[in-house]
């Protein structure tokens, strides 16, 4: 068994308002440090073997699926 | 002239839709998310509401629901299909039309009746009006912000592709103000704005939304 992860952003260029919110929160809890933050979505998917064809599906699904190319990015990885 | 209107898990203005059909003068027709048929329809409408429980993106799993391949090859070849709100998130998200809908700017749900800019009065559901017409229909959303990148921005506003814009004030931070917009071919129409909401005098701000309905109406009968 092996364990691919994806991971989808909103692209830079794009305005993220939970990001934002996120943002928003932090000095209110006292964290001054923080000049931006991103929000986006991490997909962990469990496979057989993270071979080079379920690599490939893999990229399909995120491009497909996981993520809206108009919007996001996304980045394919095998975790371990 | 039957016109369907598709019904999801979580879809909430399917009844409204297909009620605005019949004060149109169609016959409405109940289309299921989950099967392969059209039932013959001559048009669709993907309602309103939270197919899927808005989980993952608005829209990104309706567009995988059995019945939107059929919905997808039929807009392709030409049939009116209307979105709206939820319904215009499944369009884009199906690639019927460009650009997407990311959540509102300001971060809070909006309800509240809205001013719509008729830009476009050539497209299959809007021909019952006139090109600078100003409609009030129903705004709600949370995730109502449309975006695209530049280039398409500049290709819907020069091929005329924007249908409406919004008046007095931009309420979801929508870039240009575009509440709507249509395809090359101006059979598929998406807008965030609820026109099945204004069709009767006793509900809502007024019957601005019936023009949409007899617009696809009026096609049929008159062909």
């Amino acid at each position: 068994m092996a364990r691919i992860i994806v991971d989808v952003m909103p692209k830079p260029e794009i305005l993220d308002p939970q990001g934002k919110a996120v943002h928003g929160a932090l000095p209110r809890l006292g964290f001054e440090g923080v000049t931006d933050v991103r929000q986006g979505k991490r997909f962990e998917l469990e496979v057989a073997s993270a071979d080079a064809a379920t690599l490939a599906e893999v990229e399909q699904i995120a491009g497909t699926l996981l993520s809206n190319p108009v919007i996001e990015d996304f980045t394919v990885r095998v975790e371990g | 002239m039957r016109i369907g209107v598709v019904t999801f898990p979580g879809s909430l203005d399917d009844r409204d839709a297909l009620r605005a059909v019949r004060l149109a003068g169609g016959e409405g027709v109940s289309l299921w998310h989950g099967d392969h048929d059209l039932k013959d329809v001559d048009a669709v409408i993907l309602p309103g509401g939270f197919s899927y429980g808005d989980y993952l993106r608005c829209g990104a799993i309706a567009r995988f629901a059995p019945v939107m391949t059929e919905v997808v090859a039929a807009a392709q070849g030409g049939m009116p299909v209307l979105g709206i709100c939820n319904g215009f998130q499944i369009l884009c998200e199906s690639h019927l039309l460009p650009g997407a809908l990311i959540r509102n700017d300001h971060r809070t749900f909006i309800c509240r009746d809205q001013v719509l800019e008729v830009e476009n009065a050539d497209t299959a559901w809007t021909r019952a009006y006139s090109a600078g017409q100003h409609i009030t229909i129903p705004l709600k959303n949370g995730e109502g912000g449309f975006v695209a990148d530049a280039a398409t921005l500049d290709r819907l506003e020069g091929e005329g592709q924007v249908v409406f814009r919004y008046v007095g004030g931009n309420p979801n931070g929508s870039l240009r103000d575009i509440a709507g917009i249509t395809n090359e071919r101006g059979n598929v129409v998406g807008l965030m704005p609820h026109p099945e909401h204004a069709v009767e005098d006793l509900c809502g701000p007024g019957t601005d939304g019936l023009g949409f309905f007899v617009s696809a109406v009026q096609a049929f009968t008159a062909a």
